[in-house]
């Protein structure tokens, strides 16, 4: 019998089982007759003009059937476009061209592309092309960068790729209220690498019968990626398939579409053969996106009572050598619309300076722009409670919008849809028994034993989104999604969606709003997505948005099948509609139990159509498409205690509390999962990682040996709890949760860190908080030689 | 990721593999357990021609007690150092510090042997090999000859081994009853080897030190004995205060390198601390 209640259920994911048996089929996974590799040849200078390119050698290696450059691409595949053309900034578009022209702009540019029978006689090609470079001086950090006479595009002045601003209110005004003090602090927010586990992939066939193209690749947007990719390649969409297959990750990494893609599809036409390309590693750290990168003054203005009254944040945003897909949006209006988070902050004011560099191009990495919003605030307010002499939990509850304000517009225009700041805060408080870990701090200190306590409240904006609003940000597409829901002849059910999941679990969570709304067994639903030819469209998964805008689509797509449903069986069994009830997936006449008919009998009716009624079309399916009002907006409190050996610098995270809100709650069990692996990747970030470029552009983090992965064994076990505040803007009362982690972590961290070293004077540490840097704040702190 | 071609072969003796080291000289590389020189070869950083594998080479196998010794043939791996009843019980310090090198794959697959003869300056087993005074048995188309471990790290990956000589077995001479020991590192959060260990063993009479030995591996080119630390130690009476006192002395003259997770100075300071750290530790176990 049908199960019957799954939505809220802690239901294994469905997906875990081929994940771990090793049976899931990936891009690089994809063999087919005739394959042939490709390899690119990568600049290994950060800035050089490209003299001449000798591809002879390479061109007669063993089993090489072609080496291609710019020159052989002219006319044929065009430069990349920039899919979020923000306006009102002055956004320069330099073109990004698929294979570098006369100009190699970062290391990892790639400048040549080899095919050959096998990848390894690809890359032995590749590294006997032999590219005659005049080196250039590089610009690497961002302030230099900016006013350089070293151009990254020359039709580029000042290395500026735009600048951006929102203000509300007048922060001028509130620093100068009698009173109002003004706290300021430079934060940096070091550039990441997404170190999705499954590098990126491409695998082209071309079939010259029917004139298809397909293309198997990793992204977490194929309908995107074939919208663009028709584009860059001159071909119509219509022949143009691409399939998204077992992702293995993505973080943002995997949104873009990037110019090894476009090439392979080319090359698959031209060579008339199937082309695969893996990536190594290395390659990953070169030339897939990395994230965050900002230098930011902030400065906050605050009553002597703890009421913030202005924020004004100056942030250097660096993009790197080309503006990838999605990268305009993710410093601009992901980050400064937010930078009110939960709090009423009457005045805020935010620039945004973006920046080329000869560095890898920077795009959306979790969280996107959030993160670095949370960052500037959470500290900020740290900060000021210290200035203050206030209990950060104190100062935080003062300034969070109350429950009864909402809808809440906030002073940069956008509108929260529904929140419980406090409860959360509460909640998070109550479980690491805030007074007692303070107790226990101040004991602590009196034996020399440093800890620290910190708190992050926050909220996100994410489940993107309206449409017509997006649009009116540059965005070129919808942000909308589509659903069908369709039955077959036995009863079983198959779901497509447009949002293309790469291990947030929507296999599972779709599975059980259909299951919940249909009342058929969770077994009975299959749940298909990541190929442009089974559904009408599709916006991708990223920004937290999946379940909310995809999600609702699969359950208006239910509800219309249920409907049609519904009239089969009053048809059938000579009742009217409204007569029936539909109970534990049966259809029965109201106050008569016995006279029914399954939803699964009413789908072989359907199919069989001997008997439905007049007019209606044979076939079991809905399909629905949902453009929501609004954003969404999750929001929580995670609270931290760690231990810093003021010996070593040495940090140890002692307990981690997350309560989040996401609205209501499909399955706890995946929602606890991916708030788990948001928290490590924000405490990556404030303890361990960060990418850093010597000054000729070199990655000095040029692998996993060198830069900071983290590991499961160094963080304590998460003590995870939620608010239930549904949401309005969509009928499931469901936000987002993908990215909550990753928010609030990062400033939770970095917020106790400088806690525990309160006692020594010290104001901030940048990120990552390595021991040597906590070390070192200690030593200057104590007026040591360091 | 993908390295260039080599030709690959498998011997069944060290007699062969030293008859291969003669014919093909430095164009051809000893393969243990690849953990240090297949992410060379990936990056193209190491190009050998020819790799020989001493994987089925049986008398590179195997853990022995012998007139006082522990003799470890090369391949042993590094878990099977680390878990040794053998090793455990007789010199702990190795067995502790082969239990903190890289994670349980790298455990799994990376052997004693092969380690040593990559002298990577922040592996671990330089400091215990330097405190335990482990002799280096190798052999060559000369015969055998033995290098004991203050003269087998020359300088960064570079060791005594003759390019033609292959490393069978250590000599290891087990730790006396009552000697306190330790191996402390801070591992580098990205790679897990050692921004710095300190390998300690300490042996007391009385209260009062007889013979300290202290060697520290992952601050410079190689991995070294603190000799001033040592000295310092030696005839004293061990408490906290003397052991804090000859601690200091880590850093001095300590040639240190700096690198993206810990500066030069910082390296010193930490071998300070460490130092003292190891110390108490190998005391604590001395008296206990």
């Amino acid at each position: 019998m049908a199960v019957t209640q799954v939505f809220g259920a802690r239901v294994r994911r469905r997906e875990d089982p081929r994940l771990i048996r090793g049976t899931a089929m990936y891009t690089d996974d994809v063999v087919l007759p005739g394959l042939c590799y490709a390899a690119f040849v990568r600049s290994p200078h950060a800035h050089a003009r490209i003299r001449h390119i000798d591809v002879s050698r390479a061109r007669s290696t063993p089993g090489v059937l072609g080496v291609f450059t710019a020159q052989d691409l002219e006319g044929r595949v065009n430069p990349i476009p920039c899919g979020w053309q923000v306006p009102n900034c002055d956004l320069k578009i330099p073109p990004h061209p698929a294979l570098a022209r006369d100009k190699v702009r970062h290391v990892g540019d790639a400048v040549a592309v080899v095919v050959a029978e096998t990848r390894a006689q690809a890359y032995d090609a590749a590294s006997l092309v032999e590219v005659d470079y005049e080196v250039l001086p590089a610009v690497v950090d961002m302030q230099q960068a900016l006013g350089s006479a070293t151009l990254v595009h020359e039709d580029v002045p000042n290395n500026r790729v735009l600048l951006w601003s929102v203000k509300g209110g007048d922060f001028e005004a509130a620093a100068r209220e009698p009173g109002v003090r003004v706290i300021r602090q430079r934060l940096v927010n070091q550039r990441l690498i997404p170190n999705a586990m499954e590098a990126r992939a491409a695998v082209a066939q071309y079939n010259p019968g029917t004139g298809e193209l397909t293309l198997w690749v990793t992204s977490q947007n194929p309908h995107i990626a074939r919208v663009i990719l028709s584009g860059v390649l001159k071909f119509p969409e219509h022949k143009l398939r691409v399939i998204a297959p077992e992702v293995g990750g993505g973080f943002g990494s995997k949104i873009p579409v990037y110019p090894e893609e476009a090439v392979v599809a080319h090359l698959a036409v031209r060579l008339a053969r199937p082309v695969k390309w893996a990536e190594t590693r290395r390659e990953n750290y070169l030339s897939t996106i990395h994230g965050r990168d900002h230098l930011t003054e902030a400065e906050m203005a605050v009553r002597p009572d703890g009421t913030v009254v202005g924020l004004r944040v100056r942030t250097l945003a660096n993009f790197g050598a080309y503006l990838s897909t999605a990268a305009p949006a993710i410093p601009t209006i992901l980050y400064g619309l937010i930078l009110s988070g939960p709090y009423r902050i009457p005045n805020i004011e935010c620039e945004v300076t973006g920046v080329f560099t000869n560095t890898t191009p920077t795009d959306a990495y979790r969280g996107a722009g959030r993160p670095e919003a949370t960052y500037v605030l959470e500290r900020m307010m740290d900060l000021a409670a210290r200035e203050l002499g206030m209990d950060p939990a104190e100062i935080r509850r003062r300034n969070l919008i109350p429950r009864e304000q909402f809808p809440a517009t906030v002073a940069t225009g956008i509108t929260y849809d529904s929140g419980d700041y406090a409860r959360a805060l509460d909640r998070a408080l109550q479980i690491l028994e805030y007074p007692k870990v303070r107790g226990e701090q101040a004991a602590a200190r009196q034996q020399g034993r440093y800890l620290g306590v910190g708190l992050s409240t926050y909220v996100e904006i994410c489940g993107a989104g309206p449409s017509k609003v997006v649009g009116s940000t540059g965005f070129a597409g919808g942000l909308w999604e589509s659903a069908v829901v369709r039955f077959s002849p036995t009863g079983k059910v198959t779901v497509f969606t447009g949002t293309s999941p790469h291990g947030q679990g929507e296999e599972t969570t779709f599975a059980q709003i259909v299951a919940q709304e249909l009342g058929v067994s969770l077994d009975d639903v299959e749940v298909l997505h990541g190929d442009t030819d089974s559904i009408l469209m599709g916006w991708g998964t990223y920004g937290s948005r999946t379940t909310a805008v995809g999600g609702t689509a699969v359950y208006l797509a239910a509800q219309k099948v249920k409907e049609k449903a519904q009239r089969i069986a009053a048809h059938q069994l000579e009742v009217s509609v409204d007569d029936l009830v539909f109970e534990a997936g049966r259809f029965h006449v109201r106050g008569a139990p016995d006279r029914g008919m399954t939803i699964q009998e009413v789908a072989l009716q359907a199919y069989l159509a001997w008997n439905l009624p007049e007019g209606m079309e044979p076939g079991l399916e809905g399909q629905a498409n949902w453009d929501p009002s609004n954003f969404v907006f999750p929001f929580g409190t995670h609270a931290c205690v760690v231990e810093v050996d003021p010996e070593t610098g040495q940090v140890k995270l002692l307990r981690y509390v997350a309560v989040d809100d996401c609205g209501r709650v499909i399955n706890p069990l995946i929602v606890d999962g991916q708030v788990h692996g948001g928290i490590v990747q924000g405490i990556a970030q404030a303890l361990w990682e960060f990418a850093r470029y010597d000054e000729a552009g070199n990655l000095l983090t040029g692998s996993m040996a060198e830069y900071a992965v983290p590991k499961a064994a160094w963080l304590p076990r998460f003590e995870c709890d939620r608010t239930e505040t549904p949401t309005p803007v969509n009928p499931l009362g469901v936000k987002g949760v993908g990215e909550t982690g990753t928010i609030a972590a990062t400033p939770c961290v970095v917020n106790a860190v400088l806690d525990a070293l309160s006692p020594f004077g010290i104001r901030h540490v940048d990120m990552p908080l390595l021991p040597e840097r906590v070390w070192r704040g200690i030593q200057q702190a104590k007026g040591g030689a360091a | 990721m993908i390295p260039a071609p080599f030709e690959y072969v498998r011997v069944h003796s060290v007699r062969e593999a030293i008859s291969l080291l003669q014919q093909h000289g430095s164009r051809a590389k000893l393969l243990a357990g690849g953990h240090s020189l297949l992410p060379l070869m990936k990056l193209r950083l190491s190009q050998p021609e020819l790799l020989i594998d001493l994987g089925p080479v049986d008398e590179l196998r195997g853990i022995r007690e012998e007139n006082g010794a522990l003799v470890i043939g090369a391949l042993t791996t590094h878990d099977e150092v680390a878990t040794s009843p053998l090793v455990r019980e007789r010199v702990p310090l190795l067995a502790d510090c082969a239990a903190q090198i890289g994670d349980v794959q790298v455990r799994n697959r990376g052997t004693f042997g092969g380690n040593l003869a990559h002298a990577d300056p922040a592996a671990d087993y330089p400091a215990a090999v330097l405190a335990l005074e482990a002799q280096m048995e190798v052999e060559g188309p000369a015969g055998r000859r033995t290098i004991p471990a203050s003269q087998w790290f020359v300088d960064l990956l570079t060791t005594a081994l003759g390019p033609d000589e292959v490393l069978c077995r250590v000599r290891v001479p087990v730790q006396a009853k009552g000697q306190g020991w330790s191996y402390t590192k801070l591992p580098h959060p990205a790679s897990g080897y050692s921004l710095l260990g300190v390998a300690c063993l300490v042996t007391v009479d009385g209260g009062v030190c007889r013979e300290a030995r202290v060697a520290v591996t992952g601050v410079g080119p190689k991995a070294v004995r603190l000799a001033k630390v040592e000295a310092a130690l030696t005839g004293k009476r061990l408490d906290e205060a003397a052991v804090a006192e000859a601690s200091k002395l880590a850093g001095d003259g300590l040639e240190a390198t700096d690198d993206l997770y810990a500066s030069a100075e910082y390296k010193r300071h930490l071998a300070v601390v460490y130092t003292r750290r190891g110390l108490l530790r190998a005391l604590e176990r001395a008296a206990g």
